[in-house]
């Protein structure tokens, strides 16, 4: 086990080396490199890394440059996870066999995938890794939308929002299924921990970071990942609708270990109502007409219902 | 790399470098300013051309609280032994989240004009806001 790097406050935390570089091709204000460069940062040991097909990934390794500073490989859509699984089953046999040049570095194997290819395309292969229990993380950069494509709706976008396939008009709102749970679908699993994180509560995330590395087996992480472009809101104000996301409980930040054991690791101080969260984004302007209202008041009670929930469980630890 | 090769002479399972040389340690020791990047890290590359604003940095006012080097999508607030510097003016897409983020009052980063004189501006910078009543 390798030493966690120690992280008491932000300037500490700034004195870290990044090795996610700049003039990546992602949107001003996009906050999946914030994401990607706080859990790079949140450790020292080296890093494998790979990327599903994604934003993440068509934005960062635009030939002739790489923005990575670590091992990165992508393949597929849908095998960031797998590719990422049989680096660290190689790993551990040549550990085995004695055939490592270094054998005392410790590297950490990490995935990177967006919504579309964790939720719809790569699920069963994520799901294959979890349920192998291979030593390494999956990180969900969860902006809820195919937004590399052109906003086509995946499994992850919410009621109400109108995405390109969903479009808001006149016989419809948009969107008409509600989200899917993937922490608690990953939890099922029994890895030895799951969890939800957002980029404006860094320390948070850290914590969650170096937990889920220094932990052996699969970890599953859920990033929520504020989208300027399919969300429609100002590139500046990509961590006010990460604070209110995190605010209103959209996006509840809780840890699951074991797969029961529920932790909520964030209880905001003063709710925000989610009409305000929803009053920010472009995507969901037609929900304020008239005919529309009543999807509001729907939102609010699910949510509340659902930050119940999350108590309920964090109580009886099951 | 001599010679850069098109998007139809590439093998597949190519792998680019980021680094020149040799590296022995875990580049997350290396600060950024002692690296030897290649040619085909982005670092080298330049975004400044999507940039219509940009942000002036005024240390009289910084607290050096790190809140825009954390929250920095485009890895260009430079920080220096817990010590805010500068911006890194190849890297930054002028989105402006850094002034958003910024605690201070006023605030010690500000969005201008591209071509605003960065001097004039600090000279001109707004004083501290009452609260409002």
């Amino acid at each position: 086990m390798s030493e966690i790097k120690k992280i008491k406050n932000l300037k500490e935390f700034s004195t870290s080396a990044d090795r996610f570089e700049g003039a990546h091709l992602l949107c001003p204000g996009c906050a999946h490199s914030i994401i990607v460069r706080e859990v790079l940062n949140a450790t020292n040991d080296d890093l494998v890394l790979a990327a599903s097909t994604g934003c993440l990934e068509v934005c960062t390794a635009v030939y002739p440059y790489t923005s990575w500073d670590a091992s990165w490989i992508h393949i597929g859509f849908e095998n960031g996870s797998t590719a990422v699984s049989g680096a660290e089953a190689m790993y551990k046999a040549l550990k085995t066999k004695g055939r490592l040049k270094q054998p005392d570095r410790n590297p950490k194997f990490v995935a990177f995938g967006g919504d579309g290819s964790s939720y719809d395309i790569g699920f069963q292969w994520i799901s294959g890794c979890m349920e192998r229990n291979h030593n390494m993380m999956y990180i969900v950069l969860d902006n809820e939308v195919y937004a590399n494509t052109g906003g086509q709706r995946s499994s992850s976008t919410p009621i109400g929002a109108s995405a390109t396939t969903t479009p808001a008009g006149s016989v419809s709102y948009g969107e008409k299924r509600n989200k899917k749970d993937m922490v608690a679908i990953m939890a099922s699993h029994n890895i030895p921990y799951s969890a939800q994180v957002a980029p404006n509560k860094w320390k948070d995330m850290v914590k969650k970071i170096q937990h889920g590395m220094n932990v052996e087996g699969a970890v599953f992480i859920n990033a929520v990942s504020p989208c300027t472009t399919e969300w429609k809101f100002d590139p500046k104000d990509t961590m006010h609708l990460a604070d209110l996301s995190t605010d209103s409980l959209v996006f509840p930040l809780y840890e699951i270990i074991d797969g029961h054991e529920l932790n909520i690791t964030y209880r905001p101080k003063n709710i925000v109502p989610v009409e305000e969260y929803l009053a920010a984004q472009g995507r969901f302007k037609h929900l304020f007409k008239d005919e529309y209202k009543y999807l509001i008041k729907e939102w609010q009670t699910r949510v509340d219902a659902n930050w119940a929930y999350l108590q309920r469980r964090e109580e009886a630890r099951v | 790399m001599s010679k850069q090769q098109g998007w139809d002479e590439f093998e597949i399972g190519a792998m680019l470098r980021s680094f020149d040389g040799k590296i022995d340690e875990c580049p997350a020791f290396t600060p950024q300013r002692d690296r030897n990047y290649s040619q085909n890290s982005s670092h080298v590359a330049s975004v400044a051309d999507w940039r219509l604003i940009k942000p002036v940095y005024n240390k009289d006012y910084c607290i050096d609280c790190q809140f825009c080097w954390v929250y920095c999508p485009d890895v260009s607030i430079i920080s220096r032994d817990k010590k805010m510097i500068g911006i890194d003016m190849d890297h930054c897409k002028g989105c402006g989240v850094c002034v958003e983020v910024c605690p201070t009052n006023p605030k010690s980063l500000l969005m201008f004009p591209e071509q605003a004189d960065e001097e004039t501006e600090i000279a001109s910078w707004p004083t501290k806001d009452e609260k409002e009543e």
